[in-house]
């Protein structure tokens, strides 16, 4: 029995093992190309380790001309925080309202919140476009940043799923004494909700850092590209310097990853509510 | 004021954020989506009515929509099934290992994290058809070279490889989280029945997780039929080649809608991929939902 056991277990993790190969190289790959010549990237048998190895790609990449880093960085940063800034906020406060009020037409207006879960995007494009576009703010961030300022769906989901858990005796207290719904959603709520809000904050973060379609759509003047966009345009300039595209690849996904070692807890947990409680 | 009014008027000043953008956000978009889609409109003029033309010129004249329309349908209809099955293996794996468990699920879950664009392009290089790593790969097991997403047969394939290695991952954390889930004293009451681990599995571990399944696949099929920034960065060809693949074998609907709303200023024809495939996806949606009644098993409901 225990010998069978101790089988089943070495090949599961000869399975897992190999599997997880498969999804690793490719990663291994992005990084190793990166720091390549340029004769050593497209070759059979395949270089697992240039020699020598070129660190001075990085050089290359990021202060080229056309792959503005800093500049690129900055406008991904803009976008990133103050996105993340609207979502956090105001899904806290209808989520608040969702969980702790009680009011006219809260669970219709629950379900609708939910069906628009299954709403697919391609619907509402072309229209909120052209609203952006009538109101003059094709071509800034605006109508990427606006609408997380008004909450999400899923964000609202979530975090009125954490707020549920908090013991009704907890802000019943507060009440007597006294405090209104604001201070007592600051004051008691938040706090006790905190790892809801990191989620939400990290998957928003990450939403707006690896958005391609929305600065796509919106932003047309380079100076204002971010990140994802410029690696595209960079990408097109030097089709065939794969070494150097790598380069630049690595350096806006490195942040993400390091980000998920950081905060690995919350980012498993995020993922599995979002499934499990659904 | 009654103090129930005073209290709907303080909660509808905290859902006010979500109220207006229900309206102008989701409900406007929706129904002006509609409207535009009967209409020839260029941004630069006012729309124009012009009934269901549209419509027919889609289904009947464009011949591109029709490619797309297939491109689609193959990557969804390969590529979902097959992250649902590897996801619900890997996450079955992962819950009968005893160690390392963690080092494999970061393993799995990171290309998740990747940015769509660098995903494409990474991919562009390992499958490049001279000599990218898989083509390496190919030729060291004595296997013939592939052309991948130059070749019209590889390179759909080639982007559900791509889908393969980005989605597995977070249906994967979802799949494991359920199986956590699942009662340790269903399972011992299911030893001391005689039932052995495969039955344990398939009878009762497996229609507990129905409900995951159910809600993953949802979301992955209708993620999936809007597929965009893969292939658009990986068909974006440098020397400004218009088809999208070899005779245009990666053009998805998006991608499609995309060129005609934006490259080519038809936001009424746009409008109208939008509705069709919004369409389309709703009838899915409800065909997987009314299904759902015969294999999702509900915790209290007896199993069928």
């Amino acid at each position: 029995m225990k010998v069978h056991k101790m089988l089943g277990q070495g090949i599961i993790h000869a399975l897992l093992f190999a599997v997880s190969l498969l999804f690793l190289i490719p990663l291994w790959w992005l990084f190793i190309t990166s720091i390549k010549p340029i004769d050593q990237i497209l070759t059979i048998p395949p270089i697992w380790w240039p020699q020598p190895p070129h660190w001075e790609n990085y050089v290359a990449a990021l202060t080229s001309p056309a792959f503005p880093f800093w500049r690129l960085m900055g406008n991904t940063l803009f976008y990133c925080i103050s996105s993340t800034i609207g979502a956090v906020v105001s899904s806290a406060v209808v989520a608040y309202a969702f969980a702790r009020m009680r009011f006219t037409g809260r669970d219709l207006l629950f379900g609708i919140t939910l069906a628009t879960l299954l709403l697919p995007g391609v619907v509402t494009l072309i229209p909120t476009y052209v609203l952006f576009q009538r109101m003059g703010l094709v071509g800034t961030y605006a109508p990427l940043i606006i609408p997380y300022f008004f909450a999400s769906a899923f964000n609202i989901f979530l975090l009125r799923q954490f707020m549920l858990t908090i013991p009704v005796e907890l802000s019943d207290a507060a009440y007597v004494d006294g405090a209104g719904d604001f201070l007592i959603l600051w004051r008691i709520i938040l706090p006790l909700v905190k790892p809801a809000l990191i989620v939400v904050a990290i998957f928003n973060f990450i939403y707006a850092w690896n958005d391609f379609l929305g600065p796509l759509l919106y932003l047309d003047d380079s100076s204002r590209y971010p990140l994802s966009i410029g690696l595209y345009a960079f990408r097109t300039r030097f089709a065939l310097q794969w070494n150097l595209i790598t380069a630049a690849s690595l350096a806006i996904t490195v942040p993400l990853i390091a980000a998920f070692f950081a905060l690995q807890r919350y980012f498993i947990e995020g993922v599995t509510l979002t499934g499990v409680k659904g | 004021m009654s103090r129930k009014t005073r209290d709907n008027l303080r909660a509808y000043l905290f859902v006010s954020p979500w109220l207006i953008s229900l309206l102008v956000f989701t409900a406007y978009p929706m129904l002006a989506s509609f409207y535009f889609s009967m209409t020839r409109y260029t941004v630069v003029r006012p729309p124009v009515w012009i009934g269901l033309e549209n419509f027919q010129v889609m289904f009947t004249k464009d011949d591109l929509f029709w490619v797309a329309v297939w491109n689609t349908f193959y990557y969804t209809f390969i590529s979902v099934p097959l992250q649902m099955l590897v996801a619900l293996i890997l996450a079955t794996l992962l819950n009968q290992s005893t160690r390392g468990i963690g080092l494999y699920r970061t393993a799995f879950y990171l290309p998740a994290l990747v940015p769509a664009v660098v995903t494409a392009l990474l991919w562009m290089l390992i499958l490049d058809p001279r000599a990218g790593l898989a083509n390496a790969a190919l030729d060291a097991m004595g296997l013939p070279k592939l052309g991948w997403m130059h070749s019209v047969v590889w390179s759909k394939p080639s982007l559900i490889i791509i889908s393969l290695w980005v989605g597995v991952g977070q249906p994967m954390l979802i799949f494991l989280a359920g199986l956590k889930n699942v009662p340790k004293s269903l399972l011992e009451a299911a030893i001391i029945d005689g039932a052995n681990s495969w039955q344990r599995y398939w009878r009762v571990v497996i229609p507990l997780l129905t409900p995951t399944i159910f809600f993953n696949l949802l979301i992955t099929l209708i993620a999936s039929f809007q597929v965009f920034t893969t292939a658009f960065v990986a068909t974006a060809s440098a020397s400004g080649a218009t088809a999208a693949g070899p005779l245009n074998s990666m053009l998805v609907y998006m991608v499609h809608l995309y060129r005609q709303g934006f490259r080519y200023s038809s936001m009424g024809y746009a409008s109208a991929m939008a509705v069709v495939l919004f369409l389309v996806l709703v009838a899915l949606t409800l065909i997987v939902v009314r299904s759902s009644r015969e294999w999702v098993h509900y915790e209290g409901a007896p199993p069928r």
